[in-house]
């Protein structure tokens, strides 16, 4: 965790005190599962809404999908402090970078502002982060900035500690050409079965749909997920 | 935005606070522990801390335990802080970093609304909490619930030690944040009355003052609407200390003398005061 310091043989350093319970002394984590997909004039973009301090659920119905443009939005994971000042940050610089140019801002400079923040400062923070939009020039975009800074455009992406129990579905069920409501299907099927299979992700499933023409928010509560044959 | 607190030899102090020690307090706690001996904690307020939003505007609630490790401290201590007219703030963990940050708030809060010719906004001081939070890395233990009403609305935040925040129409703090979320997630309904939203959060409140060994003594309430505050101090006392049940002096005579010798001292009294200890 970014809080706890690190010295070589110390315990951790926390309060031994019986009347703090330990999911009180630990740092708010957005667990999560998070996810994007490009298609043919904007993206999908999809996230769970579970907050954890540590075993305790802190926030159930979190909005992990946070805007930073009228196009632009970021899908955060890792520590919930550190991605929502990341995200405050770039929301700041990005608005003033698109003033000055008198003209919307690109998915890509979002994404490398994003990235030059997570890698300048990769020893103190712990944030996931996938950058996805839609902009004039290269239309739909989805760029994924993990824990360490890298960046990478990808067509389809998925972040969080729930990704690991998707990538067998997203690898074997994803095609490039989706329709944008085939989309929105494969998102809310993946979504599902991480939510279903990690503890660190759950609640509602938030998706968001962002093209030229505007954003379309959508939730879907826990009983109207698919339902999976088990 | 953001250094290694830790890396800056050049640069003098500025005033403020300073961490630099943590990483050797931390080795020097390890030793001592090795010996027996421990570094004296600092004070946590234990704490069950809530607020919902109503009809009208939002209620804050919180009990009035502070401890020191497991002795109690404070029996009837304010953990509902003034921010500005039209804002409140529950504070949790280290009682000094919650009572220091929310007054630093208070007063950057009333110099921002100077500035700006405006009332103060709820999402202006959640702002500076977080950044100010999030700058300290976690090191400032204060989990605070920030609400109020100003000209966009009600609102209700809370902010976690290292600097996140959550926007909730109900949500509870500290140790004791289990027990009372337990209550709101049975009972809250959007848009209740001023009475049986007052019930609720008192119920919440009584949870954790039950169900919680860091809280305990009274329930203290804020009620915020856009006419004004109400601020119900020891709005409720579930916690009475017990009545003894009967007599358990024994009469004089009780127990038999055998001898008795009576050796006068010869003292000089050179000065008597009398101090009353509070014992309600």
């Amino acid at each position: 965790m970014a809080a706890s310091v690190a010295v070589a043989g110390a315990q951790h350093l926390s309060s031994v005190s019986d009347l703090v319970p330990d999911w009180a002394r630990q740092e708010v984590s957005t667990g999560t599962t998070i996810m994007a997909v490009e298609f043919d004039g904007g993206v999908v973009i999809g996230a769970d809404s579970r907050t954890t301090t540590g075993a305790y659920i802190a926030n159930r119905v979190t909005d992990k999908l946070t805007p930073i443009h009228d196009r632009i939005f970021c899908c955060r994971s890792g520590s919930a402090a550190d991605t929502q000042a990341i995200a405050d940050a770039v929301t700041y610089q990005l608005g003033f970078h698109s003033i000055e140019l008198d003209e919307p801002p690109l998915v890509r400079t979002a994404a490398n502002l994003f990235k030059e923040m997570c890698y300048r400062y990769r020893e103190e923070l712990m944030a996931g982060i996938i950058v996805a939009g839609w902009d004039k020039r290269r239309g739909g975009q989805v760029y994924t900035v993990p824990m360490g800074g890298m960046l990478v455009r990808q067509p389809v992406s998925v972040g969080g500690s729930g990704s690991s129990y998707v990538y067998g579905f997203v690898d074997s069920n994803y095609r490039s050409g989706m329709s944008k409501e085939e989309c929105l299907r494969f998102v809310a099927e993946a979504l599902t079965l991480a939510m279903e299979r990690d503890g660190s992700s759950g609640g509602v499933a938030r998706l968001a749909v962002i093209t030229e023409e505007g954003l379309e928010r959508r939730v879907i509560l826990g009983n109207e997920l698919p339902k999976s044959t088990i | 935005i953001m250094m290694n607190i830790d890396q800056r030899p050049c640069e003098s102090q500025r005033g403020g606070f300073s961490f630099e020690n943590s990483r050797r307090n931390a080795m020097l706690e390890e030793n001592l522990s090795k010996l027996g001996y421990s570094a004296p904690k600092a004070r946590k307020t234990g704490t069950t801390i809530a607020g919902i939003m109503y009809k009208d505007g939002v209620i804050l609630g919180a009990d009035t335990r502070a401890t020191d490790d497991m002795v109690v401290a404070d029996k009837n201590c304010m953990k509902i802080h003034y921010i500005a007219p039209n804002i409140y703030c529950c504070g949790a963990g280290v009682a000094a970093d919650a009572e220091i940050t929310t007054q630093m708030m208070a007063s950057n809060v009333e110099l921002h609304s100077l500035s700006t010719g405006r009332p103060p906004m709820v999402v202006t001081v959640t702002r500076q909490l977080k950044q100010l939070l999030f700058r300290y890395q976690g090191h400032i233990g204060s989990s605070l619930i920030v609400g109020g009403v100003d000209a966009t609305g009600t609102h209700l935040y809370s902010i976690y030690p290292h600097g996140s925040t959550d926007k909730l129409p109900y949500l509870t703090m500290g140790s004791g944040a289990a027990a009372a979320m337990s209550v709101f997630e049975d009972r809250y309904k959007p848009n209740m009355e001023l009475k049986e939203a007052k019930t609720l959060v008192r119920d919440a409140i009584a949870a954790g003052i039950f169900c919680d060994l860091g809280s305990g003594s009274n329930v203290d309430l804020c009620v915020i609407t856009k006419a004004g505050v109400e601020y119900l101090r020891g709005y409720d006392q579930p916690a009475q200390k017990g009545r003894k049940q009967g007599e358990y002096k024994y009469k004089p005579g009780t127990t038999a003398v055998l001898t008795k010798t009576v050796t006068p001292l010869s003292l000089d009294l050179v000065e008597e005061a009398v101090h009353l200890m509070d014992t309600k």
